[in-house]
């Protein structure tokens, strides 16, 4: 239960850990940059490793021996590509969204795996000092840095589709919204990041109280919603994602 | 921590978490209620029907969410203590 002890808890960065539950397992990184001391929290890097690693060993098996008629574990693969695709589709459109497919879709699928690896992988049997495995999402900073990465993805986006004029959808229709408009572009981060980040810590704060309370059958019910929500959670952070870079590729024309 | 800064946050915790789910709540039912009776007006249309809601049913579920982290924060990581 080191997840619910942590009442006590020290700010790692200035910037954007400060929210944390729980003790951490923290790795120093040495003056290598020249930038000087600073931690990371090392049981994040372990489970985001542990996710990659299973999404490459799936896709380098499935599209090891490409067959004209799939079967099996290539049939798979190509169902989640047909996923991810139409996520990108449906948001996107239909003329440009082809390269933003590998976005949407490590977006999906890393949320996705990461997610259910929190649920699903017994994380309990490796032993670290300190602190334990668990969903690499449930750390505010993962969920802040994919976050970022879709922000940067449609500035991108936007301003390789319409050069310098992209900046000036902020004062549109009026250059009155100007403050809001401005405002959005760090809404929209916060809430991505919040959204996954809230939904993934509450549901593992929830099953852990409950196995705390009656360890047996009774977390059950709760996890499977766990899982549920964690794929629908994947889902629109992906379909948002998808959505904001498409409003950014939208033509003025229209 | 001192108890008054104590007490304050958990009730402060209680009333963020409790006030937010009062309006997606509403905004849940209302939206299923819609989405049933468009089901039962049109059942060929259930599988885009079921998609669509439940997206926007997780929409509306991050707003309680937004609570529960302001909740989590102050018991948790208490900026205050």
């Amino acid at each position: 239960m080191t997840l619910l002890d942590g009442l006590n808890v020290t700010l790692a960065f200035p910037l954007a850990a400060e929210l944390e539950v729980g003790e951490h397992f923290y790795w120093e990184i040495g003056n290598y940059w020249e930038i000087g001391n600073y931690t990371v929290h090392g049981q994040v890097f372990i489970t985001s490793w542990v996710v990659i690693a299973l999404l490459l060993v799936i896709s380098f098996l499935g599209t090891r021996n490409l067959q004209r008629v799939p079967s099996g574990f290539q049939n798979f693969l190509e169902y989640a590509l047909d996923f991810v695709r139409d996520i990108a589709k449906a948001q996107i459109g239909e003329k440009e969204y082809r390269p933003w497919v590998p976005f949407v879709g490590t977006l999906f699928l890393f949320i996705f795996v990461a997610n259910w690896s929190g649920a699903l992988i017994p994380w309990k049997l490796i032993e670290i000092p300190e602190s334990e495995l668990a969903a690499p999402t449930n750390d505010i900073n993962t969920t802040v840095a994919l976050a970022l990465l879709t922000s940067l993805a449609y500035f991108y986006a936007g301003i390789s589709k319409r050069g310098i004029g992209y900046f000036k959808k902020y004062i549109e229709p009026t250059p009155i919204l100007l403050p809001i408009n401005i405002l959005e572009e760090f809404t929209k981060p916060l809430s991505l990041s919040f959204r996954l980040f809230g939904n993934i810590l509450a549901d593992e704060l929830v099953v852990a109280v409950l196995v705390f309370l009656v360890p047996l059958f009774v977390p059950l019910p709760v996890m499977a919603l766990g899982l549920f929500t964690s794929a629908i959670q994947a889902l629109i952070f992906a379909t948002l994602a998808g959505a904001y870079i498409g409003e950014s590729l939208e033509s003025e024309e229209e | 921590m001192d108890s008054l800064t104590a007490a304050a946050s958990v009730v402060a915790a209680a009333l963020a978490v409790g006030l937010a789910a009062i309006g997606p709540g509403l905004g849940q039912g209302n939206a299923s209620g819609q989405a049933l009776e468009g089901i039962a007006r049109q059942p060929e249309a259930e599988g885009k029907i079921r998609g669509t809601l439940l997206l926007s049913l997780a929409f509306m579920e991050a707003l309680t969410i937004y609570g529960l982290v302001v909740a989590l924060v102050l018991l948790f990581a208490n900026p205050f203590s």
